[in-house]
């Protein structure tokens, strides 16, 4: 069953094609990942399926219904979940108040009933906070951190509390841009972990971004390659290691240290 | 229709719409160096033409001495602000410097109330005030040769921003910061002379505008005006100060006149209002595209 | 919560005040406000009336701009529509004063709805901006629309009454605002603890993350717009009555400029810094006033001063605290309480 559809998505910024007649489809309850070299167009392919950015031409359809016209929340209403690449957490708020944020779209408060705080605002309050606590934070071991300020977190933690945000919307599907990138080997392997989980035990379907190859060829069920904005290769994890073209997209995109320190410099940037 | 009336009525406008456009190339060179928007620069325009009142009118010196020291005493405003207030806070939130220029402008006002009172008073004459015709219409001398005079100014900062280093300089930390950087430019003394030619600008803005109008504590209200042109005309763009200033005072000058004189800013918020909801750039300013 | 187990009730820990010292706190500010009026004097009862007022405004400003991100220079102007609503109604209505109250927050909310409008395209300083000629427009119908608002002659308000009491002074009118605004602060408060108030700073942290997260940006920017309105509403609607007589020089945008000092100076983004804000605000002119009658004898003409140094001290106050102090008042207040937390034992 094929969950999420994109199909010809095309994008430029000016003169830059960021996505060319790209198509792919990730199929229910699966980890599906998409790689490809530095600019390849992977997070502007995730802005186009998070409604952020309009690409000109192709069709997107979530769940069987076609949404390339619905905007961004209402995306998110419907179930699509996501994390960020630069992490874009909000500063001013503490991390349950952070995760809490994730649930917004299946709650009902208004703002009247909010400022008298009783009844279902209350209520509704409660009882989401309980479920974070139980279904959230204790999957991810998060739970001692719930009140600090998300700024004073480090990086690892950091990441974790945007995934403990994107599982708090219960979506359907999880678009992960680079979960573990900038993580020591010790918080990779946690978050694979995670990621397995949230597919088998949430049974949440998982789109990544991710320039770490063994974590994609661990734990993907299917991969797609991108390559200046144009797809170049889908398939299983073996298929895709296989492909002549995949090889040379990422050999003749630089030498692989360059790229990475290149990657490197950008995080540090950041 | 009175063409010849509306003629003149047009001329009036742009004369004072020239003062609009010199302060507003004030204003989009302070904001190209520093990505500031500035909210003192009414106050420092009026700042300017208190000094030119204090030194002519207060101690009698000669109205040449005393135009000089004025523009000295506006760049040298410029600076100061820049250096205590403005650079500490450069890479802060936008809007926190923002801020920070509502509270200087101030008290800028507080400061000249507070040495030369809050009422109004009119400026020594410096401009010569034979009529002026251009044709059949009449134009106030004052106004003609205040708007000749900030076209001389303006003509010679556009030469300046061209071929002079300082100017170079200027262009280039405005579009690429990073890369003057590294090119070796000072960006730092970049943000000063920003500052300190906006101050003289405005300080000369201000010497014009009260040798027209009289001079005040509420004299700052200008900057407003000036603050719709640049954004009408785009923030970024010297161009667009130019001609948004002529086109504000031109239409400012026929509201006025034609609806009646409590039109005149009213029209100037509601045209901001539209460019604000159509083409929030301006005119020629350059579009700034968000990312995630 | 200090000590404890992690896992005390969710509800519990849900609660405006976590501890029972803070709730003990909260009981004696209260008494407190109960038992002021039986001890302070006429002009300290003013005093408070005047402060309250400014809270109440204060409050709204710092939901739109200290928790929303959404800068605005309005806030006067949307008070002025409160109060002309109050005024209009008291001369052309026989309605009880609390309808005209809630008339006047519910015609501001709408005003400031449609001044909002431009946040569905603009933001930041184009928004601060666009406020500003708001603000202008507004004025202009204060002085223009004379049939209504009897231009710049002014209007007339007759002291409010309620069950046969007149609130003509601050003694009587100190127990209509003072309850009002514990009241509208709570509301406030309510707000952030629940996913509005989350949305809102979602959306001044990163407004389009918020968006790809499912926030509905234009609803809540609006609906923000609309809440801080309804507060300068109800508080302008208190300053007609308070001060029996309003034209649209009330109103200006310094006005406007002293809110946003208020919550720059109190703490953006919290609700104890728009009360600490609008207290200090409010606080300084008078203690200003007071060192100018200390300097009469000595200074000629020291009274003449006391505007512009207000003006220059307002200034001063914002450029201070944005350099030295960006989270105001209500910082300091957090560091000292830190300090007494620990006291004696800190190393
Ligand atoms: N908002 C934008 N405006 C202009 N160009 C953009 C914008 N977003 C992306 N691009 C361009 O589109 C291309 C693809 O960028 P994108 O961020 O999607 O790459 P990526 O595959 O995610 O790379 P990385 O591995 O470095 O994250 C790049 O050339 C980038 O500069
Ligand atoms: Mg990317």
């Amino acid at each position: 069953m094929t969950i999420l559809e994109v199909d010809g998505f095309s994008l430029s910024f000016g003169g830059v094609h960021a996505l060319r007649d790209v198509s792919l489809t990730v199929a229910e309850g699966s980890i599906t990942a998409v790689i490809g070299p530095n600019g390849a167009g992977k997070t502007s392919l995730f802005n186009s399926i998070s409604g952020f950015y309009r690409p000109q031409k192709g069709r997107v359809t979530l769940s069987g219904q076609d949404v390339t016209r619905v905007p961004a929340p209402r995306r998110a209403a419907m179930g699509l979940g996501r994390t960020f690449q630069n992490i874009a957490l909000f500063r001013g708020m503490t991390v349950m108040d952070n995760v809490k944020l994730g649930a917004h779209v299946r709650m009902r408060t208004g703002p009247m009933s909010a400022m008298f705080y009783m009844g279902r605002a209350r209520r509704e309050e409660v009882r989401v906070r309980a479920e974070i606590e139980r279904e959230v934070f204790d999957f991810l071991e998060i739970d001692h951190i719930r009140r600090s300020p998300v700024a004073s977190l480090p990086y690892g933690l950091q990441k974790r509390v945007e995934l403990a945000r994107a599982l708090a919307m219960r979506p359907k599907v999880l678009m992960l841009d680079e979960p573990v990138a900038g993580m020591n080997r010790e918080e990779k392997e946690d978050m694979a972990r995670f990621i397995l989980d949230v597919k088998e035990q949430w049974g949440v379907t998982v789109l990544m971004v991710e320039h770490d190859m063994g974590m994609v060829m661990d734990i993907s069920d299917r991969v797609y390659v991108l390559n200046f904005g144009q797809r170049i290769a889908g398939g299983t994890p073996a298929e895709v290691q296989a492909n002549p073209e995949v090889i040379e997209a990422y050999l003749g995109a630089d030498d692989m240290t360059t790229l990475r320190e290149r990657l490197r410099g950008e995080r540090g940037a950041a | 229709m009175d063409w010849l009336f509306f003629f003149e009525v047009s001329l009036a406008g742009l004369g004072f719409g020239a003062l609009y456009a010199l302060t507003g190339v004030a204003f989009v060179v302070i904001y190209k160096a520093t990505r500031v928007i500035n909210l003192a620069m009414g106050e420092m325009l009026m700042f300017g033409a208190y000094l030119f009142f204090g030194f002519a009118a207060g101690f009698m010196l000669p109205v040449w001495l005393a135009i000089v020291l004025a523009l000295a005493g506006g760049a040298l405003l410029g600076l100061t602000l820049e250096r205590l207030v403005i650079r500490p806070l450069l890479g802060e939130n936008p809007i926190s410097v923002f801020m920070v220029t509502i509270g200087l402008a101030s008290v800028l006002v507080g400061l000249v109330e507070i040495i030369w009172t809050a009422a109004p008073r009119s400026l020594p004459g410096f401009l010569p005030d034979d009529p002026i015709f251009i044709g059949d219409a009449f134009v106030a001398p004052k106004t003609f040769w205040s708007f000749i005079i900030a076209g001389v100014v303006i003509a010679v900062f556009l030469v300046l921003f061209r071929f002079w280093r300082g100017g170079v300089a200027l262009r280039a930390t405005a579009s690429d910061q990073g890369a003057a950087y590294a090119m070796g430019i000072n960006v730092p003394a970049v943000y000063s002379l920003s500052w300190g030619l906006a101050g003289m600008l405005a300080a000369g803005a201000g010497l014009l505008l009260g040798s027209i109008a009289g001079i005040s504590s509420e004299m700052g209200f200008f900057g407003l005006t000036v603050l719709v042109v640049v954004i009408v005309g785009g923030l970024d763009s010297v161009l667009g100060a130019l001609v948004a200033g002529l086109l504000i005072g031109w239409i400012e000058s026929l509201a006025g006149v034609y609806l009646g004189g409590e039109y005149e800013h009213l029209v100037t918020f509601i045209i901001l209002m539209v460019v604000l909801l159509l083409r929030p750039w301006g005119l020629f300013g350059t579009r700034e595209i968000e990312r995630l | 919560m200090r000590i404890g187990s992690p896992k005390e009730t969710y509800a519990a820990d849900e609660s405006l005040f976590r501890t029972r010292t803070q709730w003990v706190w909260f009981g004696i500010l209260l008494l407190s406000l109960v038992l002021y009026p039986f001890m302070a004097n006429l002009y300290w009862l003013y005093l408070v009336c005047l402060i309250c007022i400014n809270i109440i405004s204060a409050t709204g400003l710092n939901i739109l701009t200290g928790y929303t991100g959404q800068v605005s220079l309005g806030q006067a102007a949307f008070m002025g529509v409160g109060a002309y609503t109050v005024a209009w109604l008291d001369n052309n209505a026989s309605t009880p004063f609390i309808m005209n109250l809630l008339a006047a927050g519910a015609v501001t909310t709408v005003v400031g709805i449609i001044a909002g409008l431009p946040s569905l395209r603009v933001k930041g300083l184009y928004l601060a901006i666009a406020t500003i000629a708001a603000s202008f427009i507004l004025q202009f119908i204060f002085i223009n629309w004379e049939s209504v608002t009897r231009g710049t002659r002014g209007i007339n308000i007759e002291p409010p009454t309620l069950f046969g009491v007149e609130f003509d002074n601050p003694d009587t009118f100190y127990w209509l605002v003072v309850p009002v605004t514990v009241v509208m602060l709570i509301l406030a408060a309510n707000l952030f603890r629940t996913r509005v108030g989350r949305a809102f700073i979602a959306i001044r942290d990163r407004d389009i993350s918020a968006s790809v997260l499912g926030i509905n940006l234009p609803l809540y920017k609006l609906m923000s717009f609309a809440i801080a309105s309804f507060y300068a509403g109800i508080a302008g609607g208190f300053y007609a009555y308070f001060y029996g007589s309003i034209n649209p020089e009330s109103f200006p945008l310094l006005l406007s400029i002293f809110f946003l000092a208020a919550i720059i100076v109190g703490g953006l983004g919290t609700i104890l810094g728009s009360i600490l804000g609008a207290v200090f605000m409010t606080l300084t002119p008078e203690l200003l006033r007071y060192g100018v009658d200390v300097l009469e004898p000595f200074v000629h003409d020291a009274s003449a001063l006391l505007s512009p140094v207000r003006t220059m001290v307002f200034g001063l106050l914002i450029v201070g605290f944005l350099l030295f102090e960006p989270h105001g008042l209500a910082e300091i207040w957090r560091r000292i309480r830190r300090f007494f937390h620990l006291w004696p034992f800190r190393n």
